[in-house]
């Protein structure tokens, strides 16, 4: 495998809505993570988007960001309808083929549009489940509960994650909450969706992302110190929840065994967990121990933009290695209801 | 660079129809994918990664579908990913999947692309109003017609060559037993009384609204020798221009025609005219088949349409130009792309069965999407690069 390193990474800040439209907001981001990677434009060498149509509420909604890119002359281009980390994968593996040495990867995370809890119902088995209309938090709460009576989990734990994650998101200038408040102060909040509160819950957030790859020597003279793509791997469990133990999540613990992870310590995972609960789940599928931070930028708890969440986590880890807090980091990637998918990227330092 | 050989040495497509109400989204995934895995002499568990591409999710009404068709396609505990660059899609789906391959990342590759048309309605999915943005309420085909109209003033073609690109197109499509529209009888005189849509599109010139998918095997080297007939991969080639750029020629979009350039240089081909032996082009309208021969540089621009009234572009011709039907005779949307891909496969497999052209060492698969802007275009041959 040929060495590629994330060698920039720009977001926009996390807000509740936003007028802009998503080429307004990608081109800044778009600029700034060019800008942070010392290439010209031109000199980039594949572009790959993660965005969904869903979110927009428009078919080919991907279509309009490409006037965002610049892509004239035309540019050698892709589009996942995934979060921005496959479409990460998807230029990791363009550069594996040797056909290009460097990609700008970016991800349209506007959320706002409509009611995002009711759309992600439509992601649903179309004949059986979507037509009763469960949606993402009340998923989510089956899967807690389940946490709650066959795992030993208990709500002080979900609570102890958001008191951590609000804490560290108060520090980070893009999260769109944040603050201090105790795992006692958390627990007397009401339910929204019994045995979950609303800070168990992600926000809806809109933010968009970029971050941009190179390969080899191309990552050494751009970048004084690249974060290097160690193992990334990216598996899928079955959608439909009768089949699954959501206690444990499988996909992700195959993707962290592919991806390397338990071949060294970790300084830090910044793991794409949008309900509190799903860390605990996430954590133990993956074998992180007590040593590790966990999403010191305040995780998906604190901004959650959809389709750009993964892609951030990525970032987010490359920065604290780009900045020498760590040496090798996780980042995670999720879609699907209840932790259907995963993907996982281990990053080092030189 | 070392990079591994790909080949294709599965191929699989549904009965294509305007309503495949027979069997649900997973059955006619299924019924592809299955078909592809019997042709490759392999099982689900054989598979290493599955990608799947469909044009936009409003098509069926299911966001996102492959998460709950990761299940059905075997996908469970491996990798999947899911492709979506417009109407090009099948085509950059196909490029992805030879990508893991050619990168060395898997051995095996199963890709299905895939339109369950019948589902929702495309037409009012192309309409939703969006604030802010230009309608196209009249949908691809009042898009196009412009396109279409400016081609024939520059290239001053005359008003049958369309026609025949209908007439050639359909009754290939006779030869192909799994394409939507089967129609014998057709003749220019039909095509030529076939309503007006959009001026100058006729309703013959028009490609269906289909159900249906297509699914292919891709392994690398080692996987080709094993195969009895692989089809090996020459080059890809994926190319983006933006929709609302004012110096852009939606004509004869540069593109399409980098896209082809960088394609051949790849493949190492340097007259495609004569080294291609057949090619799958996407030809929604009639009138794209001379567009993108000049578009793809076998002809020079404003001489396509000499081709296709010389009889070139037919079955028994110099360069015959979809001999499957082509999408005027089946048009599953995401999986259009896909099917030129795998009927340019199975030419040079000498796997065609009736439709089957002579001889064919070297196949060209082009599909495009959106605004005439999006391009994804393979070479495979009989013989390893």
């Amino acid at each position: 495998m040929r060495d590629v390193a994330v060698v920039a990474f720009a977001q926009s800040p996390n807000v509740r809505s936003t007028d802009a439209i998503p080429v307004e907001m990608l081109m800044p981001v778009i600029d700034e993570a060019l800008e942070g990677s010392g290439m010209p434009r031109e000199e980039i060498g594949f572009w790959c988007h993660g965005s969904c149509d869903y979110m927009a509420g428009q078919p080919f909604s991907f279509v309009a960001a490409v006037d965002a890119l610049g892509a004239w002359p035309p540019i050698n281009e892709s589009h996942v309808e995934m979060d921005g980390a496959w479409a990460l994968y998807e230029a990791w593996v363009k550069i594996q083929t040797g056909e290009v040495d460097s990609a700008l990867v970016f991800a349209n995370g506007r959320s706002s549009s409509g009611e995002l809890r009711r759309i992600m119902s439509l992601q649903l088995d179309p004949y059986c489940v979507a037509p009763l209309w469960p949606d993402s938090i009340g998923l989510a709460a089956l899967q807690a509960r389940v946490l709650l009576e066959r795992a030993g989990r208990s709500e002080r734990e979900f609570a102890e994650v958001v008191a951590r994650s609000l804490r560290d998101a108060a520090s980070n200038p893009y999260a769109q909450v944040g603050g201090e408040q105790t795992a006692e102060e958390l627990l007397d909040e009401p339910y929204i969706a019994d045995p979950l509160r609303r800070h168990d819950c992600p926000p809806v957030s809109d933010g968009v992302a970029a971050v941009v790859l190179a390969a080899g020597d191309l990552a050494r003279e751009v970048s004084e110190r690249p974060a290097w793509i160690r193992g990334i791997d990216h598996r899928i469990d079955p959608q439909a929840l009768g089949v699954r133990d959501l206690t444990t999540c499988p996909s992700a613990s195959l993707a962290a065994e592919q991806a390397g992870v338990g071949d060294g310590g970790l300084d830090v995972a910044e793991l794409h967990a949008p309900f509190s609960h799903q860390e605990l789940v996430l954590r133990e599928a993956m074998g992180l121990g007590d040593g590790v931070a966990v999403n010191p930028s305040g995780g998906a708890l604190a901004a959650n933009p959809m389709m750009a969440a993964g892609l951030i986590r990525i970032g987010e880890a490359a920065s604290r290695i780009g900045s020498g807090e760590a040496n090798r980091a996780l980042a995670h990637a999720t879609s699907g209801p209840c932790l259907q998918q995963n993907l996982v990227c281990v990053l080092e330092g030189e | 660079m070392a990079s591994e050989r790909c080949a294709v040495v599965g191929i699989g497509q549904t009965k294509h129809r305007s309503k495949r109400e027979d069997v649900s989204m997973p059955g006619l995934l299924r019924e592809a994918a299955l078909r592809a895995l019997e042709d490759a002499e392999m099982g689900w568990g054989d598979v290493d990664a599955v990608v799947i591409g469909k044009a936009p999710d409003m098509f069926e009404g299911v966001m996102m579908p492959e998460l709950y068709l990761a299940d059905a396609l075997g996908a469970t505990g491996k990798p999947m990913i899911r492709v979506h660059t417009a109407g090009s899609v099948g085509g950059s789906t196909a490029v992805v999947a030879s990508s893991l391959v050619e990168a060395g990342i898997h051995e095996r590759v199963l890709t299905v692309a895939y339109e369950k048309q019948s589902e929702s309605d495309a037409m009012w999915a192309l309409s939703i109003p969006i604030p802010f943005s230009i309608p196209v309420h009249a949908g691809a085909g009042g898009y196009f017609a412009p396109h279409i109209r400016s081609y024939i003033r520059r290239s001053g073609a005359p008003d049958d060559v369309g026609m025949k690109v209908a007439v050639k197109d359909r009754l290939n499509g006779c030869k192909n037993p799994y394409a939507h529209l089967h129609q014998p009888e057709i003749t220019l005189e039909k095509v030529a009384s076939s309503t007006m849509l959009w001026d100058p599109i006729r309703y013959d010139e028009t490609c269906p609204s289909s159900d249906g998918a297509c699914a292919m095997v891709l392994t690398n080297e080692a996987g080709g020798d094993r195969a009895e007939a692989p089809a090996w991969v020459h080059a890809t080639a994926m190319r983006t221009e933006p929709t609302m750029f004012a110096g852009r020629d939606q004509v004869n979009p540069k593109a399409g025609r980098d896209c082809a350039a960088e394609l051949y240089r790849k493949a190492g081909i340097s007259d495609p005219r004569t080294e291609i032996d057949i090619a799958e082009i996407y030809v929604p309208f009639s009138w794209f088949e001379p567009m993108w021969l000049e578009n793809l540089s076998f002809a020079e621009e404003g001489e396509g349409w000499k081709l296709t009234d010389a009889g070139a572009t037919e079955l028994t011709g110099e360069l015959p130009v979809n001999p499957s039907g082509g999408v005027l005779s089946s048009n599953p949307i995401g999986a259009s792309g896909m099917l030129r891909f795998a009927e340019a496969a199975l030419q040079v497999r000498g796997r065609a069965g009736e439709h089957q052209v002579d001889s064919v060492r070297k196949a060209l698969g082009h599909a495009y999407g959106g605004g005439s802007q999006f391009f994804a275009m393979w070479i495979v041959a009989a013989d390893k690069p």
